[in-house]
């Protein structure tokens, strides 16, 4: 009982990290412009395809080494998927910005489904797979059982926390990130002390985007598998750990993530593993009636 | 005295379908001190955001050293010298005293920012015990000092100031012009919204009044503070 409720708490916490990530966007760009981006779990799911692209064309030119193929992947998946965040803000939500709050939302919906059909055409509708790339995993007794960390848990691990901390630090202490949190706290003021709002829009998209390369990158290693349909069930995973922890806050997203991970695997490894889903689901829905601002949000303020 | 800094050229502004500003013509010129002063709701603090195209002028023209900047985004605005310490402050809530001064020194970058945020530590003492303090949890007279200290932080030509007295004890008013004074003898050039016509017209080299949207009178600031009109509308008759 020990060992596999350890097992479930490591396993909680590497898919929670990963849920961290994705939240990241969910919860930066609606505190940003107060909107929903709908589209963010598709800009994951082709950051899964642009993995796999990446990993097949770096076997293809002989490169083996783990770091290297690592390294790769990563520069590669972040950069185009950030081009993609980009993009997607550029053509689909700007010239929205003045209307009514609902067209954005309705865009985004629109560019979700674009991106599912467009990898379904141009990658096909099968699953498709990666090998698998860091063998071996690290066994500890506990009492009477044991906890396997395999060693492509404890790489996932690490690489989340490092990004989220690397986030932390953007957001904190540099002048990228104090114009963020100015653009999100009063945009009109921040115009007038000379900050391009439009730009930062976009830095937020695309600080969210590379947050969803990184976590697509993570989960492929993990899994193996995905289709054009992955970023469904986890984008809204991840949007629900992003209002369990307040809408609009960082360390709020990382923390959501984190407590929807564990609680999700510790009710699969303990209770029942099909209905994890409604179990978050349902999760979701007590936070909406009984803490809608979520763990860290603050309660909303009518702005005048 | 030298060519405008500013000059506005019969500016029409709408909200919706409400005109907010008629006609307004008026300039400032480099160096001076000037006031706009009139009653709650008069499109006071529209001129000195519409300075800044938000909102835009439906008709007429800004011109900024003789450049038009009418149809110009405000961070363009910002980035060639012109600061706003706007109404209600907009200090940035979350953010310390400190963050918010750096958030001034976007338009000139931060090379100078130590020396300068030390300069406005001199000029308010209060915001140095209050640096690493967050802004929403300042009073009101301090969130003023900060407002005005973010704007000087880019070293603008013109500073524009939306009723710095507002809401504020006698006190800590007659602190905040005293530093308003201190600035204007070194050579900036204000422009100053007011409902506190006494502070503002004691304070500045010229004046313009307005009502309803429209320049009703101008003069030097002797000249209104004396002008029986104004005494009684605006000075409460004493």
């Amino acid at each position: 009982m020990d060992g596999i409720f350890l097992q479930q708490l490591v396993n909680g916490l590497t898919l929670g990290s990963v849920y961290g990530l994705i939240a990241i966007g969910y919860t930066m760009v609606y505190g940003i412009i107060g909107m929903i981006n709908f589209a963010h779990g598709e800009v994951y799911m082709i950051s899964a395809y642009l993995a796999a692209i990446s990993l097949a064309l770096l076997a293809y030119f002989g490169v083996e080494s783990f770091p290297l193929l690592m390294l790769g992947t990563l520069l590669f998946t972040v950069v185009v998927t950030g081009v993609y965040g980009f993009t997607i803000e550029r053509i689909a939500y700007k010239p929205l910005r003045n209307s009514t709050r609902l067209a954005p939302l309705i865009s985004a919906i629109g560019i979700s489904l674009i991106l599912q059909n467009y990898a379904q055409i141009s990658q096909g509708a099968r699953q498709q797979g990666v090998p698998t790339l860091l063998e071996g995993a690290l066994r500890v007794e506990v009492g009477s059982g044991f906890v396997q960390l395999t060693y492509t848990k404890i790489f996932i691990l690490i690489a989340a926390f490092a990004g989220m901390a690397l986030l932390t630090y953007v957001i904190k202490y540099t002048k990228l990130g104090r114009m963020c949190r100015a653009t999100q706290q009063d945009r009109k003021m921040a115009s007038i002390l000379g900050i391009n709002t439009d730009r930062v829009i976009s830095y937020v998209f695309v600080i969210g985007a590379v947050m969803a390369a990184l976590a697509g990158v993570l989960i492929t290693m993990n899994y193996g598998t995905f289709d054009f349909y992955a970023g469904f069930i986890i984008g809204i995973k991840a949007f629900t750990a992003a209002v369990l922890g307040g809408i609009g806050s960082l360390p709020g997203a990382m923390l959501g993530g984190i407590i929807l991970g564990i609680s999700e695997s510790l009710f699969a490894g303990l209770i029942n593993s099909d209905y994890k889903d409604v179990f978050s689901f349902s999760l979701l829905v007590l936070i909406l009636i009984f803490r809608p601002q979520g763990l860290l949000g603050r309660p909303l303020v009518a702005k005048v | 005295m030298s060519a405008p800094i500013l000059e506005l050229k019969e500016l029409d502004v709408f909200y919706g379908p409400i005109q907010a500003l008629k006609k307004v013509s008026m300039h400032i010129n480099e160096g001076e001190t000037v006031s706009l002063i009139g009653a709650n709701g008069a499109g006071k603090s529209t001129l000195l955001m519409s300075i800044f195209g938000q909102p835009r002028a439906a008709s007429g023209q800004i011109l900024y050293r003789g450049t038009d900047i009418t149809r110009k985004s405000p961070h363009f605005i910002a980035s060639n010298g012109i600061a706003q310490s706007p109404e209600g402050r907009r200090v940035f809530p979350d953010m310390t005293v400190e963050e918010n001064l750096m958030m001034g020194t976007i338009p000139i970058g931060d090379k100078h920012a130590s020396e300068d945020m030390q300069r406005m530590y001199e000029l308010f003492p209060r915001l140095k015990e209050r640096r690493s303090q967050r802004a929403m949890t300042m009073s009101g007279g301090e969130q003023q000092m900060l407002a005005i200290a973010r704007a000087l932080m880019s070293r603008p030509k013109l500073l524009l100031l939306d009723e710095p007295s507002l809401g504020l004890a006698p006190i800590v008013v007659k602190q905040i012009f005293a530093t308003l004074r201190e600035l204007a003898q070194s050579g900036m050039t204000i422009f100053l919204v007011e409902q506190n016509a006494n502070h503002a017209l004691k304070l500045s080299d010229r004046a313009y009044v307005m009502v309803n949207g429209e320049i009703r009178m101008t003069g030097t600031g002797q000249e209104l503070l004396v002008n029986e009109d104004v005494r009684n509308a605006y000075l409460g008759g004493h």
